[in-house]
């Protein structure tokens, strides 16, 4: 069948099975930011928004993303070069893996929610695993961003 | 006075990274590239009495099928150690046999993902199912043998004896350890068990192959050992080591999971059958049932002391379960000795022997802090134990009895990886501060051990101490290359595998520290078995240390080959040069002129030359980073859920390179160590079906689960070490599980010596 999916501002009508996911017609496409993990829908680095709010798209079928507006982070590079500087400025970004869909989370939020505070940033991102870091140097990044610290 | 090094710099691949450039193995895929899929065994231990592929192989799509008829014999180890390899050769690419519950029996290579998981539904296969061996326990003299083939076989004297389902065996002492505990005034005798902790780094194993332009196989993977990957895959494949060139890109975690080889040989062996590109890419579910885990190990352990609280005598036997294959047997089982055994040196005995035993589970393999974890919980379980017995402090018992600063053990020489160790003199140990320090900072004396905090919660503290290495002396070589280019920049190419942990950023900081320039002027290449020389890669805790040491040795040998360049241009003597590393000048200045053009003219216009300088290191000791781990716990008695308040970490690493990115290590460790001491339980049922095969069922710690973490450094110099660096990358993770565990006890009363420590556990045990 054929979509029509906006991501990153183009409208593109695309191919696909309707059994598709998300993910996989996305990197099929050349957006390699939106990462595989799990297959599950738990770790989290296959994040991209989805009208402004973050979804896996790893258990996400892409039919579903019809004339929605999708964002990847190639969409959103200076926002996401601004909130990078702070997780490179802590060394807390380690293998880089899960590192984009942490940051379009915390984009996502932004657009959710006006000034979050720190609780709030640590629950809205509390479904992004990490294996390398131990969090706590994105937390501290994260801190700093947010001008709490 | 160091400018470059000591010095937090962001990671020079931090940012394009963390903006989603495409990097890793399986952004880099060339168009038309096949997927490549395994069949995988169903049951825990098989003989394969037929395979029928026609029907899969009818399937339009459907470009290669191999079963175990069709690819070479050659036995191998698919740990990614150095050359003769410690483990047992005892692994093909497929067999007549499976020997556990998602060991390879086929692959399909086809158009797209979708053709294969169809054509491996098509192939039929008849299984004459055999008795499994689940309990490591009963491995050993057990009616079923794992590897009753004739020719595996071990490299060199590892105590290999399949017959027995023995891996590899071990087995030292110092003294007499029975006479000694028998004048000991006081002594603990306890079995400590831990568990087959599974990487779940976040990017799964992945890699693929494509034949290039001038007919060579490249193999482009998410590896640790890109080296051992060339000779593994050339000697298994008989294929012409030069003809192969391995590229590692960028990696999603490791932990010691990509250590080892697994989809390698599949890729390189459909790409050279089919002539086309292939690709494989792990589901989760396969990284989890079909890579590689810790080793489950229990240890026996025997500790005795005198009245005066001094300690006399060690014994640890030990058992581990190697799994399906014997990947890094022997090595991790020593470790669990010469990483521990050395922090108690004043004893007069010392033991540590033990079994390294097939089962059918999921092959162990390396797995950061490997060993040393296990063996920690173990003994600093123990010494707990032995205080409390004793009725002193837990930690002035260690105090009294760990190693100092200018001591040895005789561990040390007698213990190495795989074989004898070095003798070595502790020449920086700060564990005495870091120990006072973590005391401080979680506040001991005000909680030990100790406080009722309401009707359900009791909160408490523990604590443990840690050792580890700095490479393997002898065995981990590191190697560096530096060009200087025009415009008075350098490349620098090192072996050295960046994993995530920031190797080519500290790396790049020691080589400008030499060279005295900006970090900006190193551009830094790594680990293309073509275009880099060689390093083993990144394990062992070697990086900093080896790596490190060949590149301050290389940028040396770079700034004698500017200063002997600029003397034959101004045609005088190289003692009269003078060098700041931007600035070329003969010390009466009459000569004088900038790296910039002086770079230039060499290229184009004067004396041209390329200068090229190269060096290589391998270790005589592994100086020993220390750790004092120190937590706070909040036990809810009526859930028997464990919350761990704040840990803190005390390091002394020596000199941190990078220390943001030191402290990074140091915390993602202690996270690990947490997940193994009460998150990531691993549930295999009776037939050998994992069923924590996925991270919805195996909880890895969330940011959630854990309150304050603290790390510090201890003010440290290794005078052996780049600028005074030790290693980093492993020591984090050994202390968590014994730290809880003893914090545990100080809540409760109550000894858990089987990791992980559950809320099931507890609650029952506070129950009873």
């Amino acid at each position: 069948m054929i979509i029509n999916l906006k991501i990153n501002g183009i409208e593109k009508n695309i191919k696909i099975n309707p059994h598709s996911y998300l993910l996989d017609i996305l990197r099929d496409l050349g957006y390699k930011s939106v990462k595989k993990g799990c297959d599950t829908g738990s770790c989290g680095v296959c994040t991209v928004l989805l009208n402004g709010k973050p979804i896996r798209s790893c258990s996400f079928l892409a039919v579903r993303a019809e004339n929605c507006e999708i964002t990847t982070i190639e969409g959103v590079q200076k926002q996401a070069e601004e909130i990078a500087k702070y997780i490179t400025a802590e060394g807390a970004d380690q293998c880089g893996y899960c590192s984009p869909s942490l940051i379009l989370t915390i984009i996502g939020m932004k657009n959710e929610i006006k000034n979050p505070t720190y609780e709030e940033t640590l629950k809205y991102v509390k479904g992004n695993l990490c294996r390398c870091t131990g969090y706590e140097g994105q937390h501290r990044a994260i801190r700093k961003y947010l001008g709490v610290e | 006075m160091m400018k470059r090094v000591k010095v937090s710099i962001p990671k020079v691949d931090g940012l394009g990274l963390l903006k989603g450039k495409p990097a890793y193995t399986d952004d880099l895929i060339p168009d038309n590239t096949l997927i490549v899929k395994f069949l995988r065994s169903p049951h825990a231990y098989v003989k394969i009495k037929s395979i029928d592929i026609s029907k899969a192989q009818k399937i339009p799509g459907v470009e290669c099928i191999l079963t175990h008829h069709d690819v070479p014999k050659n036995l191998f180890t698919r740990a990614g150690q150095g050359y003769p390899e410690p483990s047992p050769h005892d692994k093909r690419i497929f067999d007549e046999y499976a020997r556990y519950v998602g060991d390879e029996i086929a692959a399909v290579a086809a158009i797209d993902e979708e053709t294969a998981i169809k054509a491996l539904r098509e192939i039929h296969v008849e299984y004459e199912i055999l008795p499994e061996v689940m309990d490591f326990e009963k491995s050993i003299d057990n009616e079923t043998i794992i590897h009753m083939e004739e020719d595996s076989h071990s490299k060199f004297e590892i105590g290999f004896n399949p017959k027995r389902n023995i891996a590899a065996a071990y087995s030292m002492e110092v003294g007499n350890v029975e006479e000694e505990l028998k004048k000991c005034d006081y002594t603990v005798e306890q079995s400590y068990y831990t568990h087959a902790q599974a990487h779940a780094m976040m990017e799964p194993h992945t890699a693929f192959a494509y034949i290039d332009f001038q007919e060579r196989l490249t193999i482009v993977t998410a590896t640790q050992v890109p080296f051992h990957v060339r000779r593994i895959i050339s000697k298994t494949l008989e294929y012409p080591m030069n003809k192969i060139r391995v590229i590692k890109p960028r990696i999603g975690g490791g932990f010691g999971g990509k250590q080892a080889l697994h989809g390698e040989f599949i890729v390189a062996l459909m790409t050279l059958k089919t002539g086309k590109p292939c690709k494989i890419f792990y589901t989760r579910k396969e990284v989890f049932e079909s890579t590689c885990s810790r080793h489950k190990m229990r240890f026996d352990i025997r500790l005795g002391a005198d009245k005066e609280g001094n300690l006399k005598a060690i014994d640890m036997k030990g058992l581990s379960d190697t799994g399906a294959y014997g990947e890094h047997a022997l090595t991790v089982f020593m470790v669990a000795g010469s990483k521990t055994l050395p922090l108690y040196n004043k004893i007069n005995s010392v033991k540590f022997s033990g079994d390294i035993v097939y089962t059918n589970n999921v092959s162990a393999g390396a797995f950061r802090g490997y060993g040393a974890i296990q063996g920690n919980f173990a003994l600093e379980s123990a010494i707990d134990e032995l205080a409390k017995k004793m009725n002193l402090d837990p930690i002035k018992f260690r105090e009294k009895n760990m190693i100092k600063e200018g001591e040895t053990s005789a561990v040390f020489k007698i213990m190495g990886e795989g074989r004898e160790g070095v003798e070595m003199y502790v020449e920086s140990c700060k564990l005495d501060f870091c120990i006072k320090r973590g005391k401080e900072l979680i506040k001991w004396d005000e909680k030990y051990p100790y406080k009722k905090i309401s009707e359900d919660k009791i909160r408490s503290v523990g604590m443990a101490i840690a050792m580890q290495g700095s490479g393997i002396p002898y065995i981990d070589m590191g190697s560096a290359i530096i060009k200087l280019n025009e415009d008075g920049f350098f490349n620098l190419m090192v072996g050295a595998t960046d994993i995530g942990t920031g190797s080519d950023t500290i790396l790049a900081q020691m080589a400008a520290e030499v060279l005295e320039t900006e970090v900006e002027n190193i551009v830094v290449y790594s680990s293309d078995t073509d275009l880099t020389p060689f390093d083993v890669g990144a394990y062992a805790s070697s990086t900093t240390y080896v790596s490190g040491n060949s590149v301050i040795s290389a940028a040396k040998n770079m700034r004698e080959l500017i200063i002997q360049a600029a003397a034959e241009k101004f045609e005088i003597n190289a003692k009269e040069i003078l060098f700041d590393g931007k600035i070329l000048k003969s010390k009466d200045e009459k000569h004088c002129m900038s790296l910039k053009d002086f770079s230039t003219q060499l290229y184009y216009s004067d004396k041209q030359k390329q200068l090229v300088a190269n060096s290589s290191y391998v270790g005589h000791i592994s100086p020993p980073p220390y750790m004092a781990g120190f937590a706070e716990i909040e036990i809810d008695i009526k859930t028997g859920k464990i919350d761990v308040i704040e840990f803190v970490g005390i390091v002394d690493c020596g000199t941190p390179i990078n220390p943001n990115l030191a402290k990074i290590q140091v915390e993602g460790g202690i996270l690990q160590g947490i997940g193994m001491a009460i998150h990531e339980e691993v549930k295999i049922n009776a037939k050998g079906k994992m069923l924590t095969n996925n991270l919805m069922n195996y909880k890895i710690p969330a940011r959630n689960d854990i309150g304050k973490l603290t790390v510090e450094f201890a003010e440290s110099y290794e005078p052996s070490g780049p600028f005074g660096a030790k290693s980093v990358g492993e020591i984090g993770i050994d202390t968590p599980p014994a730290v809880i565990a003893n914090a545990v006890f100080n809540a409760t009363g109550i000894r858990i010596r089987d990791l992980p420590i559950t809320p099931e556990k507890l609650l029952l045990k506070i129950k009873q």
